[in-house]
């Protein structure tokens, strides 16, 4: 059975893709953050870096390792799934749950800072206060990202941003780092063809 | 993932890991202090529960609750089954009520193979008759592999009476599913003929406990139903207790890193000494312990996504 051609104005569009952190570029913002970090907790003292997995977890294990380079500083590094926490858990098929793994010291009392690759609605973040929220009491919590891109859904801001993305929210940001994807970048998926 | 969990033979062996991988999680949430995840909040779990259980019917409950569900315990005991109403109708008023999952013991094998054709929401066995009671073996299984690291390769020995033991055919399935081997020993008139061959045919059967001990990774010592006894599947109690029990000596002939299981209750003395039951091998508390883990794997898998 023939079906008539699809109108069509124009050949199919190819989703365009721009490179916004390159890997070199990647790690001066991670050592720019990890700075921050060190400047703004006068020394780190107290503090713990809790990755939110997938891409937060290698994240924080690197800031942590830039900290002890520049100030000779052990910061202790946690893993946060959040997955039980999801405001979202409903509407998608049963998601499998990661581990959660918090250093040795605990959170009771320590100044937690969160981290995340990409910072968008602010959802993952509410779920990971509720989830901090039954595992310890943290004196305060802070939040770093690497890429800010905004359309937030929540009152929630970062504290770290390592680089701020203006979007619409037909676009997409993707970030891949070496322990995960083999390299690291930030790139813009599907931006205005131009 | 499945929609109910009837049997063993449910899962293969993608599904089991991913239940005993979560399960792993899970148990992390029993060493904090704020014992609870919010993963299951607003649905409805019911314990439909026909027959006595302590251990199942707890470790059910302190899972869905642990998860945030809510819990609703039936048990036939004072309620309208015992002016009458049928299972069909029982279901049907529960299902009216809106319950999500159902955790159903029955004494008539089967019958939440029924229930899951009557009711919408999910429906977990937890004990059918003399059939199956997969929760049982997945934290077996759990329980094992947390013990020995590993569960492909394990020899396992499933010793006593097999005939009416649904615990024993739940693990033979999944256990076979998940590359460990198992041998059934008991008396011949405990073990159904040709029961390998029905369940999974890589099964051995013997009749001699002495021999297995030597070569096993795992002794499972299953329950000696105390109604059993006076029908003469076995002369005496105390000729069984000396053939099938696992008593000290038997247990040192066991490999060093050889562990001794039991699903509870036990009757201590006749299939298990209580030197025993209460030595460093014996892993039956910790089964218990983890039996709220795996359940809570259960029911997130079952109810925590939208899986319709």
């Amino acid at each position: 059975m023939a079906y008539p051609p699809a109108a069509r104005s124009s050949p199919p569009r190819q989703p365009s893709v721009k490179v916004i952190l390159a890997s070199a570029d990647v790690q001066r913002v991670v050592d720019r953050i990890a700075h921050q970090i060190l400047e703004k907790t006068q020394g780190a003292a107290d503090t713990v870096l809790l990755g939110i997995p997938t891409r937060g977890t290698p994240l924080a294990r690197r800031l942590a390792d830039r900290i002890s380079t520049f100030e000779d500083v052990a910061v202790p590094v946690g893993v946060l799934d959040i997955t039980l926490y999801r405001d979202d858990l409903r509407r998608h098929a049963t998601r499998a749950i990661g581990p959660t793994e918090l250093p040795p010291g605990g959170i009771d009392g320590k100044r937690v800072i969160l981290v995340d690759d990409v910072l968008f609605s602010g959802r993952t973040v509410r779920a990971a206060l509720d989830a901090l929220n039954d595992v310890g009491r943290p004196a305060s919590v802070q939040l770093a990202v690497l890429v800010d891109r905004g359309h937030r859904e929540l009152p929630i801001r970062a504290d770290y941003v390592g680089k701020n993305i203006p979007t619409s929210l037909a676009e997409s940001v993707k970030v891949t780092l070496a322990e995960i994807d083999g390299t690291d970048e930030v790139k813009l998926y599907g931006g205005p063809t131009s | 993932m499945i929609k109910h969990l009837l049997s063993g033979a449910d899962l293969d062996a993608a599904t089991a890991t991913e239940i005993l991988d979560t399960a792993a999680e899970m148990a992390t949430v029993a060493g904090r202090e704020i014992k609870k995840l919010p993963a299951l909040r607003g649905r409805t779990v019911v314990n439909l529960f026909y027959e006595d259980s302590t251990r199942t019917r707890i470790s059910f409950e302190a899972a869905a609750k642990r998860l945030s569900a809510d819990v609703i315990n039936f048990s036939a005991k004072g309620s309208s089954v015992t002016k009458g109403e049928s299972l069909k109708d029982t279901a049907l008023t529960l299902q009216a009520m809106g319950a999500d999952a159902v955790v159903v013991r029955h004494p008539a094998s089967g019958a939440p193979h029924r229930l899951a054709n009557w009711v919408d929401g999910s429906v977990v066995n937890a004990g059918d008759g003399t059939h199956e009671h997969p929760t049982q073996a997945l934290l077996d299984a759990y329980t094992m592999r947390s013990r020995l690291g590993r569960l492909a390769g394990l020899s396992v020995a499933v010793v006593g009476d097999v005939l009416h033991s649904r615990v024993a055919r739940s693990n033979v399935l999944l256990l076979s599913t998940l590359g460990a081997k198992v041998t059934l020993v008991g008396p011949p008139t405990l073990i159904p003929v040709d029961i390998a061959g029905a369940l999974a045919p890589a099964t051995d059967v013997s009749y001699d406990l002495d021999s297995v001990l030597p070569n096993v990774d795992v002794v499972m010592m299953l329950r000696v139903q105390r109604e059993r006894m006076n029908d003469s599947y076995f002369p005496s109690a105390r000729e069984y207790a000396r053939r099938y029990g696992l008593d000290g000596p038997r247990m040192r002939r066991l490999p060093e890193h050889a562990i001794v299981m039991h699903p509870g209750p036990m009757n201590r003395g006749m299939e298990i000494t209580p030197e025993v039951a209460d030595s460093p091998r014996s892993t039956i508390v910790e089964q218990v312990t983890n039996g709220v883990s795996v359940r809570m794997a259960v029911l997130y898998l079952l109810l925590g996504g939208n899986n319709r």
